[in-house]
């Protein structure tokens, strides 16, 4: 990189503007005339059979348009789509519509188009379904048990696949250990709740043959191509829109049958079809997160050394597949190794069918579950063997000098410095004095808890090898005759600022003014290719593509400043935005008047051609790993069962930095979402499949006053595998916080025996733990 | 389709007026009737606070509100709070600190934030953070909001 004016600084955002002032626009706030509205009517079920739906008094209503069941449309949308393979893999046949059965509360059965959504969602109630009720299974570890009920006939075990990793000799590593210590988790479900639902607007053409798709995606690209197969649609004639997007977090990250149904309609009725999600729907039919439970035992010596480690786990697949749910539990298994030598690792894996929403990508996707086995269970051997636990997770960290460093796992942690990101983290929180201060409140009967995290997490997704759709991403940048300057990316921001950090990486590298930079993302039919925002990998892939197009932009300028200077192209020098023949600093000519040269093409080198505009695919060599240490302080209140965090410091390395503001905002959300994890967020179905966090009232997102001042700090550690040296920071708050605040809470309540709780760490629990010991205290 | 009704409701100082069903919602009025998109839905129950608008000086989420019960009342929405191309001091705030990522609880929250600091020109964090507790945010943390609104409340001030 040159000299760097922008990145690295602290840049208030660009897109903020139009945000602060409602002038955005979401999927809902683009108005096409004409449009129609969709509403959906979804299973009260968990489990059952469609014996009739009749539709003829919805169909008459005023303002009803159509109505369309499962059978109506089964022939003429194909069937949502799964891209994770393994081989294993068992692929339920998942209709837009539901046809025979449902197999979730929320299953679609059918849609009524109306002139307005008032008039749609009347029509709902006139649609009469005549269910046969089915026994249900909502336990994933109840399904598997024999005489569970059946999800899909043709798979009586309800498997939806198994996975397994095995590195190493871990039976000798069992056997050689001084102690094994084991401990059964639980990942619960949890719902992502960008505050923005979903949304699809849809405008086919019938004269252009044209189709239109507006969504509140994180993929538009792989949207397109997904709908033109799913629609048999030619793909040329698909465009995708991600307009503003209201936050995602994996949840958006896929292919929904309601993008397909919603085309489907605008392309039969010939009109603009909008449907706009409901909270309660996306509780019900948005994806969720985790969902995993299992069992995890390490094999240690006696000073604390890792000899081996083993997880077998279940992982609640929901009724049906969506993108990539298969591929988010071997996500766990890759990361097993977490941020220490662990010569031995297997994992297994059951991907269970039950009568609930898919599961799928939630901010961190398979890693915080890694992450927590991990971090919890050196826990539990340090409190076991009577080790810090800052002690054994120093024993156990990697050295500088082992980077690259290839875990049991067959990853390469691209580099790192552990022991560097402890250390400032423990300076920062007080660590010894902190120990003190437990000690003198337990005497007084109040309990202090220090909980540690010292993650990684695997980011920058990722080489295409690796990935089930393509791991690279698409940068170009086209210099305007006026001397504008237009960026392409492939990536799809929707709130981390790329339309920010990328000008930045494109004016430090072109010497142009911010303001003359606009990044431009999000529509296929503009940025003609991509893979979109996910995995953080934004700006370690897409930033990068953006950086590459801006180098190939800057040696064509350079060709055709020689010709117009009439000196070799070697001779000259850039700086500030201008080339000029070394030591003629004067006549130099900028990047603007060069691009009007270029496209007026009449003073080009020969065989050049016209236009100042280059497009990089980059393809990442690996992923990159991030990592950091995270210590969280909480006071727990054995009467109440409260948990209070009084202290919260996170040291994060997400490699090079382009803007500390965005990062900061990364991290902040990030480890809200964590502790919203580890306290309060849960998705609970009942035994029937009745879903009994339907609502914002009943689940637990978590509010201003329930979170602390976060402390953030940095170390900086770039990756070789891409020129910025860049890793991505969108998950590791996240990551890095359920651990640390489980752990502390753990470590609060030493003195009542405990050892693990099982997340949300709900006051109840916590209290019915706390009297249990003061009972057998008693009893003594 | 029930009986129609006229109403007029005032909105950021223009005078708007439509034959509405008395069911309709306030934010649907808004929204849809009235074109002035800024104002969100979130959850359709009073608990995010996305819809939040200012109905005769009070914030209310507008989501839960029906457009006939601010007939002949006045409306603040997130689209009059700046004055022509001068963003109003929390606004201004919300962008130098990096209180919003994707945007969508952004109008709500500032105007939660607006009565905050009518109310309570010199608040502390804790006063902030139990302020804004009945609109929820996904992707901050809150942490960058409070900062913004704490300086917003600087430059209410200094504007006095």
């Amino acid at each position: 990189m040159p000299l760097s004016r922008l990145v690295g600084a602290r840049i208030k955002r660009r897109e903020d503007p139009r945000l602060v002032r409602g002038l955005a626009h979401y999927v809902d706030d683009v108005r096409l005339p004409d449009t129609l509205h969709v509403a959906i009517l979804r299973s009260p079920h968990a489990h059952a059979r469609i014996r009739s739906i009749r539709v003829e008094e919805a169909s008459k209503a005023p303002g009803v348009v159509s109505v369309v069941t499962g059978i109506d449309i089964r022939d003429s949308i194909g069937p949502v789509p799964v891209v994770a393979q393994n081989p294993t893999l068992r692929v339920p046949l998942h209709t837009v519509l539901a046809v025979d059965k449902v197999c979730y509360v929320g299953d679609g059965v059918a849609a009524v188009v109306a002139q307005d959504s008032y008039a749609a969602q009347d029509a709902l109630d006139l649609i009469q379904v005549d269910y046969e009720p089915l026994p249900v299974v909502s336990d994933p570890e109840k399904a598997l048990a024999p005489g569970s009920p059946v999800i899909h006939s043709e798979w009586p075990d309800n498997v939806a696949f198994r996975w397994t990793l095995k590195q190493g000799n871990l039976a000798k590593a069992f056997r050689d250990a001084y102690r094994i210590v084991k401990q059964h988790l639980v990942h619960q479900r949890l719902a992502p709740i960008a505050i923005e639902g979903r949304g699809v607007l849809a405008r086919y053409l019938p004269g252009e043959k044209e189709l239109t798709v507006w969504s509140s995606t994180q993929i538009p690209h792989l949207l397109k191509t997904q709908l033109s197969i799913m629609l048999r649609q030619p793909e040329n004639l698909v465009r995708v829109i991600a307009p503003e997007v209201g936050g995602a977090f994996g949840s958006k990250l896929n292919v929904y049958a309601e993008e397909a149904l919603v085309a489907y309609l605008s392309r039969t009725l010939n009109r603009p079809v909008k449907w706009i999600e409901e909270r309660r729907e996306n509780f019900q039919a948005t994806i969720h997160g985790r969902g995993q439970v299992g069992d995890v035992e390490i094999a240690v010596k006696k000073d604390g050394t890792i000899l081996g480690l083993q997880y077998r786990a279940i992982a609640d697949i929901g009724a049906y597949h969506q993108l990539l749910t298969p591929g988010i539990p071997p996500l766990t298994g890759l990361m097993l190794s977490g941020a220490y030598k662990i010569p031995c690792i297997s994992m297994e894996v059951t991907g269970v069918f039950t009568n609930k929403m898919s599961t799928d990508a939630y901010r961190g996707a398979g890693r915080p579950e890694a992450t927590y086995v991990v971090e919890r269970i050196i826990d539990r051997v340090a409190q076991e063997l009577g080790i810090d636990p800052v002690k054994i997770r120093q024993k156990n960290f990697p050295q500088r000098r082992d980077f690259p460093f290839k875990t049991a796992t067959g990853l390469i942690y691209d580099s790192g410095n552990y022991r560097a990101a402890l250390s400032k983290a423990l300076k920062l929180a007080g660590y010894e004095k902190l120990r003190k201060e437990q000690k003198r409140l337990r005497n007084q009967g109040r309990y202090l808890g220090i909980g540690l995290s010292t993650y990684v997490e695997i980011s920058g997704m990722g080489p295409s090898a690796a990935m089930p759709a393509g791991g690279w991403e698409s940068g170009t940048v086209r210099v305007e005759p006026t001397g504008k300057v237009t960026v392409l990316t492939g990536t799809s921001p929707h709130g981390q600022g790329q339309e920010t950090s990328f000008a930045q990486i494109v004016a430090d590298e072109l010497g142009v003014d911010l303001d003359d930079i606009t990044v431009v993302h999000g529509d296929t039919a503009v940025v003609t290719s991509g893979i979109g925002t996910f995995g953080s990998r934004a700006t370690a892939v897409g930033g990068t593509a953006v950086l590459q197009a801006a180098t190939k932009v800057k040696e064509k300028a350079r060709k055709i400043a020689a010709n117009i200077l009439e000196a070799n192209p070697v001779d000259l020098v850039f700086s500030g935005g201008k080339f000029a023949v070394k030591g003629v600093p004067k006549k130099g000519i900028t990047i603007q008047q060069i691009a009007l040269e270029a496209h007026l093409a009449t003073n080009l080198p020969k065989r050049m051609e016209p236009g100042l505009s280059a497009t990089s695919v980059f393809e990442p060599s690996n992923f990159t790993f991030p990592f950091g240490t995270h210590i969280c302080v909480v006071e727990v209140d054995p009467k109440s069962g409260e948990v209070t965090v009084k202290k919260y410091i996170a040291v994060d390395d997400c490699g090079k930095v382009i803007n500390p503001l965005l990062v900061d905002g990364q991290i902040q959300g990030g480890i809200a979402q964590g502790i919203g994890q580890a306290l309060w967020e849960g998705v609970v179905y009942d035994e029937n499949g009745q879903l009994l966090t339907g609502s914002l009232m009943d689940y637990a997102l978590p509010k201003a006053k329930d979170l602390p001042r976060l402390e953030l700090a940095r170390t900086e550690t770039p990756t070789p595998v891409n020129p910025l040296g860049a890793k991505g920071v969108g998950e590791s708050g996240t990551i890095g916080s359920t651990p640390a605040v489980v752990n502390a809470v753990v470590d609060a309540l030493a003195p009542f025996g405990v050892v693990h709780i099982d997340m949300p760490l709900m006051p109840e629990k916590i209290w019915r733990l706390c009297r249990s010991k003061d009972a057998a205290d008693r009893r003594g | 389709m029930a009986a129609t009704r006229r109403i007029t409701i005032n909105i950021n100082g223009v005078s708007t007026s439509h034959e509405v069903e008395p069911r309709l919602l306030l934010v649907h009025y808004i929204r849809d009737m009235v074109e002035l998109t800024g104002t969100h839905v979130g959850c359709e129950t009073s608990v995010c606070g996305a819809c939040t608008v200012m109905l005769n000086g009070a914030a209310i989420k507008s989501c839960t509100v029906l457009a006939v019960q601010a007939d002949g009342e006045e409306v603040l929405t997130i689209e009059g709070l700046a004055q022509g191309e001068q963003l109003h001091p929390l606004q201004e705030a919300f962008w130098e600190c990096h209180g919003l990522q994707c945007g969508y609880c952004t109008p709500g929250m500032i105007l939660s934030a607006y009565q905050l600091l009518l109310r309570l020109p010199r608040p502390t964090e804790e006063e902030i953070r139990h302020g804004i507790e009945g609109n929820l945010c996904r992707c901050t943390g809150y942490q960058h909001i409070v900062d913004a609104v704490q300086q917003a409340a600087g430059q209410m001030r200094a504007r006095r």
